[in-house]
């Protein structure tokens, strides 16, 4: 089958690889119809994220339909369409009945998961699809087939006759954006979200606050196409590099900062100031993987009480964090991979409902053969780009612009 | 825990990693480095980087070992009593009752399940038992014996005098809190060939027991509370393609 596979620091290629097999009698194969290139598979590509091996399948959002399933699948059979969540859950340890899917116990492999017991210095969270050896190193789904382990407790039925491009994206942003919204405990009508980030998963999180009632909405962001979406959805948005972004949110909040603040960016924040360059030296050093402008604007423009809400990634240690105006301000941290799992059904249904249709953020269409010029692209945010979508059985050649 | 070893019995190394890579994964080096293995590499004085080089070619390891405190073993966390017995302990939260988790391991022919670098564990009779390892020259045998057999609380054994290997352990099962099962402890205490010197080797190449040790409890607690473990091995991959390992 065709692959995108990561093969080394800034170069991903379209390889011919073998079919996928079942190797547990809980796994399926999934046929892929649709798979997208997620904001978090550039820190891949970038090489900020340890744990990548040459010859790794890379993609983690990715539906399809099902194939072929182990003797002990239940819950799904072959001919099924399913959409499958970016983190793989287990379904029946602690973490997993509580709802936590992305800490599961079980479903990072052994040696793998102690070794994120060193750098975390607890029990590790669960495996992720295409992305490093210390979450399992799973084999991705940008790819013509996949192999989902955990069959059951990850593969969800659609059902309705819904384009792939509605739903797809409930296999991790609209999740994410989702949980970072619903974390922030906005109270309807009265409480002010500003999200920096307009990226997709800024985009969700901008609309999920105005779905779950937010008075009012900020996004901040520097690159034009991205907050022309976000105003679209009724958004007011702030040019980071043409205003003082702490003082525009005051401006815009009578003083006060926004009630909560959803960091939609990550670890590769752009943004200025002293902190900025000295995060992008260190960074350059492989002394630190992350670059936290983001966070400390998310930290200083927050209200007293509000909270700072973070689905953007972060993986190592940090410095220069202003933990004195967090400390002061009262605020509460939300954080974390999204347990998506416990949201692909109550969106569907707000999807089915018409509240919202997530094909919106789509940008570029392609077959999967070109995935490494559209990296580059939606890397460089060149072209508009703001989210791809790969067909893995289309003909090569040609990327069509929406 | 108590354990009657002998001084003087050096012996082939009894853990053998079942992994055939010799050296960190590349995950584990990226951790390293997280970790600062550059300042470590810094911390080394008093001859610790040339002690260690020696060792790694096998010269004068039992040398060393005399040498008591090795500063690489301080960092790298490794235990020791005072006879020289390299200790070992981990614990892990399974979601069994701790009488279900400790029928488990008192039947002891089970016990090459749990911990993957045994290759076998014959019943002689109530009390005693023979483990078998795989050594770097051929298996290596010794004759254990129950220490302590308390059901749902706890197992402990004890390698026989004369035993090449000289080891003693104990399993304790406890209930947790709200309905999360059992935590279960494990303590192993065991003469290392080379002494501290072969430890701190045995570590940085993966190859160190308490590694293994947090492997098998994880794999345990997979195979009890999932019936199988979670793997990766055979998957597609681009290393596939090119007939290397997957
Ligand atoms: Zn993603
Ligand atoms: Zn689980």
């Amino acid at each position: 089958m065709k692959a995108v596979v990561w093969q080394g620091t800034n170069k991903v290629g379209v390889e011919r690889v073998p079919d996928p097999t079942l190797i547990l009698q809980t796994d399926a194969i999934v046929r892929v119809t649709s798979t997208a290139i997620c904001g978090s598979d550039l820190h891949l590509l970038d090489g900020f994220i340890p744990g990548m091996e040459r010859g790794d399948i890379v993609g983690h959002e990715f539906m399809g339909e099902i194939v072929e399933v182990g003797r002990d699948v239940r819950n799904v059979k072959v001919g099924d369409r399913v959409v499958v969540p970016f983190n793989l859950a287990c379904g029946v340890c602690d973490p997993c009945r509580r709802g936590l899917f992305s800490a599961c116990d079980n479903s990072n492999p052994a040696p793998n998961a102690r070794t994120v017991e060193a750098l975390y210095g607890a029990m590790s969270p669960g495996g992720l699809f295409g992305y490093t050896h210390m979450f399992g190193g799973y084999a991705g789904g940008q790819a013509q087939f996949v192999r989902v382990p955990f069959a059951d407790v990850g593969c969800f039925k659609i059902e309705s006759d819904l384009r792939d491009e509605q739903v797809l994206f409930l296999t991790d942003i609209f999740p994410t954006g989702y949980q970072a919204a619903e974390q922030c405990g906005i109270v309807p009508g009265r409480d002010v979200v500003a999200v920096f980030g307009a990226g997709p998963v800024g985009q969700f999180a901008a609309r999920s606050a105005l779905m779950l009632g937010a008075a009012h909405v900020i996004v901040i962001d520097r690159v034009p196409e991205r907050l022309g979406m976000a105003e679209a959805a009724g958004c007011q948005v702030i040019n980071y590099e043409k205003e003082d972004v702490l003082l525009a949110l005051r401006d815009a909040t009578g003083g006060r900062g926004p009630d909560h603040v959803i960091d939609g960016v990550g670890l590769e924040a752009h943004g200025h100031g002293p902190g900025a360059l000295l995060d992008t030296a260190e960074q350059k050093m492989r002394m630190s993987f992350d670059r936290i402008t983001a966070v400390r604007w998310a930290i200083l423009s927050c209200a007293k009480g509000g909270t700072v809400s973070m689905p953007g990634v972060y993986a190592g240690l940090v410095d220069k964090f202003p933990l004195g105006a967090a400390f002061g301000k009262g605020l509460t941290f939300r954080l974390g991979q999204t347990h998506t799992h416990r949201y692909v059904l109550p969106l569907l249904d707000r999807i089915q409902s018409g509240q919202i249709d997530p094909s919106f953020v789509i940008t570029h269409r392609a077959s999967l053969d070109e995935a490494p010029e559209l990296y580059k692209t939606f890397r460089d945010k060149h072209d508009g780009c703001v989210k791809v979508v790969l067909d893995p059985w289309g003909q090569p050649g040609e990327v069509q612009k929406v | 825990m108590t354990a009657d070893l002998s001084p003087n019995s050096p012996s082939p190394r009894p853990y053998r990693q079942h992994s055939t890579e010799s050296l960190l994964s590349p995950t584990e080096r990226g951790v390293m480095g997280v970790l600062g293995l550059a300042a470590l590499t810094l911390s080394l004085r008093g001859g610790a980087l040339e002690r260690l080089l020696l060792g790694a070619v096998g010269v004068g390891l039992a040398g060393m070992a005399a040498t008591g405190t090795n500063p690489l073993a301080t960092a790298l966390k490794i235990r020791q009593n005072e006879e020289g017995d390299t200790l070992v302990s981990d614990a892990i939260t399974v979601g069994k009752s701790p009488e279900d988790l400790y029928a488990v391991w008192r039947n002891l022919t089970n016990l090459p399940l749990l911990m993957r670098h045994l290759k076998s564990v014959e019943v002689l009779d109530e009390r005693r038992s023979r483990w078998t390892v795989p050594g770097p020259v051929g298996d290596v045998s010794w004759e254990a014996e129950l220490t302590a057999d308390e059901p749902g609380r706890r197992i402990a054994w004890q390698s026989l005098p004369g035993a090449a290997v000289e080891n003693s352990g104990e399993v304790l099962f406890r209930p947790a809190p709200g309905d999360r099962g059992t935590e279960i402890r494990v303590n192993l205490a065991y003469r290392a060939p080379g002494g501290t010197t072969g430890a701190v080797i045995a570590r940085l190449t993966g190859q160190e027991p308490s590694q293994q040790l947090r492997d098998d409890l994880l794999r345990f607690k997979r195979e009890q509370e999932l019936g199988y473990y979670p793997t990766t091995e055979g998957q597609s991959s681009g290393r596939a393609a090119k007939g290397g390992q997957q």
